[in-house]
């Protein structure tokens, strides 16, 4: 009775492949790609066309065939890459009953169309409006609550503290998001760094839900001005005007000396600096691994049977997404707080974020990517080019030496 | 259901591509979604950008030549005919086309079409020669700027040297064959696919 994607997991069997290395593929490659790709180094590659070749010479020269490495390379990245898959909702293996996870719409059965159309009724008209009247009293609350907090002297930060909770936890009821918290006993603290795989923006809900966190962004206008500026009034946020966010050196002082004051509580931050699909974890901008104090990981991880949380921003805008997010089953998720890490000795800050980021994604049973989230909007740089076209004048072309006839 | 219908692919298509590519059915509705998902202007056809639009093609020193061989002469867009006409290149040869009754037109990923691709990702003017300068510019753009131009200068000479019989120092599509190794040319390929 589902529409499902049935991939079989039969490797043809090339009579010609017995040359090729055979290398184990990984899980995750395994588990989704329509190609099996082979994941031999340039250098590996070349040197298997060397050893099947007529050539006698033992320096390496150039072949005619060396255009196949690239070429298949290139076509193999024109079927299926790791990069632009993760910039859109996951497929999913079998149909949850939602129109908009299902990318081939068509008449399977009566009784399946008659299931989607009960689904539908019983989402829109009466999960919706439901679910906006609480998430409506949820932000009022929020807002009125911490402006009255604001006007009373400093030392009410436990009631600041019972609000923000309570205002959160009613948000979370209006998306009804059913969230498990393992390992709790590694909850960040004050005086640290809180880092997280960013998927929507309500990943901030969901953790804030369980601690007390402060914020990092950008101001906006609007409405989510008027959360944030009321937000701020009873506890300290971190909120930059647009032009200082450019300013790398400017938010690495105030990160800083927030992390310093001990009664202030920990800093969320999401390091990859866009949404990405919760299939994969994308570099790590390294500004908040450069401040040097405690990081605390937490891998967040979405069950997409009930409901797509990410959040594609080029599709759809805020709005929508929570009409969306609203108008799904659920929001079941699974957070995990790991240990707390911190930058060993020898260790730079992008090494330090790497080691991070692997941690997150072992956890959460995501992809680890290098490949930045910024290549959602922006192209890949030129020195990747580079690096490729060094590697290969090294090991494939005696560059000195030459022996000229 | 959903504004999706226009761009779904039609059985008597799904036939024809399966004819002449010989591609499975789900390989070609994977690779259809594969193609619906490159094409952001949602026109049925993909243009040159959609495809440097992938970081991986984009950083490869021969992408822009590969995203060429996807375009007919002269055209900026490719349909999805086109597309797989490329892509039937590098299917694996199977053990039961072999027995094919040979009246029957060469499939697209025999061994010589195979190579017929490889040899036109050097000749860019279509003029079933590769000269030396077509030569020296695919090796530019694999070396980037490594290696110095006389070095490349030799190289190229080297290799026409070998593989020139006719003596028009340039290469010909049947001088191109016997080069080197073209049994390389079928083990690279070729791409496994997981579905049948």
């Amino acid at each position: 009775m589902y529409i499902s994607h049935l991939w079989e997991r039969q490797c043809l069997c090339c009579c010609v492949n017995s040359v090729s290395l055979s290398i184990p593929l990984p899980h995750s490659l395994s588990v989704s790609g329509i190609i099996a790709k082979e994941l031999s180094s340039l250098e590996q590659e070349i040197q298997e066309l060397r050893a099947s070749g007529t050539t006698l010479s033992s320096e390496p020269e150039f072949e005619m065939a060396d255009i196949m490495y690239f070429c298949r390379r290139g076509v193999e990245s024109i079927v299926d890459d790791e990069v632009t898959k993760r910039f859109s909702a996951q497929e999913l293996e079998s149909w949850n009953l939602l129109t908009r996870s299902n990318f081939n719409a068509r008449h399977i059965s009566l009784r399946l169309s008659v299931l989607w159309g009960l689904g539908l009724f019983i989402r829109y008209s009466f999960l919706l409006p439901l679910r906006v009247t609480l998430a409506a009293s949820g932000i009022g609350l929020l807002v009125v609550l911490t402006t009255i907090v604001g006007f009373i002297p400093s030392g009410w930060t436990y009631l600041s503290e019972k609000i923000h909770l309570m205002s959160y936890r009613i948000c979370v009821r209006s998306l009804t998001a059913i969230i498990t918290y393992h390992n709790s006993e590694n909850k960040p603290k004050n005086g640290g760094i809180c880092v997280a795989n960013h998927t929507t923006p309500i990943d901030v809900i969901i953790l804030a839900n369980d601690g007390c966190y402060s914020m990092v962004g950008q101001i906006h206008g609007g409405l989510i001005g008027v959360v944030q500026r009321a937000m701020v009034k009873s506890s300290p946020h971190i909120w930059f005007e647009r032009s200082e966010v450019k300013d790398r050196h400017l938010v690495a002082e105030r990160l800083s000396n927030h992390v310093a004051d001990k009664t202030k509580h920990p800093i969320l931050i999401f390091p990859e600096g866009t949404c990405i699909n919760n299939t994969s974890v994308m570099m790590f901008k390294k500004g908040s691994f450069e401040i040097g104090c405690t990081v605390y990981p937490v891998a967040i991880k979405y069950d997409p049977r009930f409901g797509d949380a990410f959040w594609n921003s080029s599709k759809f805008g805020m709005v929508n997404y929570l009409l969306r997010m609203m108008s799904s089953w659920a929001i079941v998720c699974s957070v995990w707080y790991l240990p707390p890490m911190s930058r060993e000795e020898g260790e730079d800050a992008v090494q330090f974020a790497n080691r991070v980021k692997a941690a997150i994604a072992t956890q959460g049973g995501l992809v680890d990517l290098l490949w930045d989230g910024g290549l959602k909007r922006g192209k890949v740089k030129n020195t990747f080019k580079e690096e490729q076209q060094k590697l290969y004048s090294k090991s494939s072309i005696n560059a000195t030496g030459w022996p000229l006839k | 259901m959903g504004s999706r219908a226009s761009t779904l692919l039609r059985e008597e298509e799904i036939e024809e591509i399966k004819k002449e590519t010989g591609f499975s059915h789900s390989q070609i509705t994977r690779l259809y979604s594969r193609f619906t998902s490159l094409d952001k202007g949602e026109n049925g056809t993909l243009s040159r950008e959609d495809f440097q639009r992938i970081p991986e093609l984009a950083i490869n020193p021969l992408g822009d030549r590969i995203i060429n061989a996807f375009f007919p002469e002269g055209e900026d867009q490719v349909n999805f005919r086109g597309f797989m006409r490329t892509l039937a290149h590098f299917r694996p040869i199977e053990d039961n086309e072999k027995n094919k009754d040979p009246i029957a037109s060469e499939p697209l990923n025999s061994r010589s079409n195979k190579l017929l691709f490889a040899f036109r990702l050097y000749d860019l003017d279509r003029d079933d020669k590769i000269s030396r300068d077509e030569l020296l510019q695919v090796l530019r753009m694999m070396v980037g700027v490594n290696i110095s131009d006389e070095q490349l200068g030799s190289i190229a000479d080297r290799t026409i040297q070998e593989a020139d019989q006719n003596g028009d120092n340039s290469i010909s599509f049947n001088e191109f064959i016997k080069v080197g190794n073209f049994l390389i040319f079928c083990i690279f390929g070729n791409m496994n696919y997981y579905l049948t």
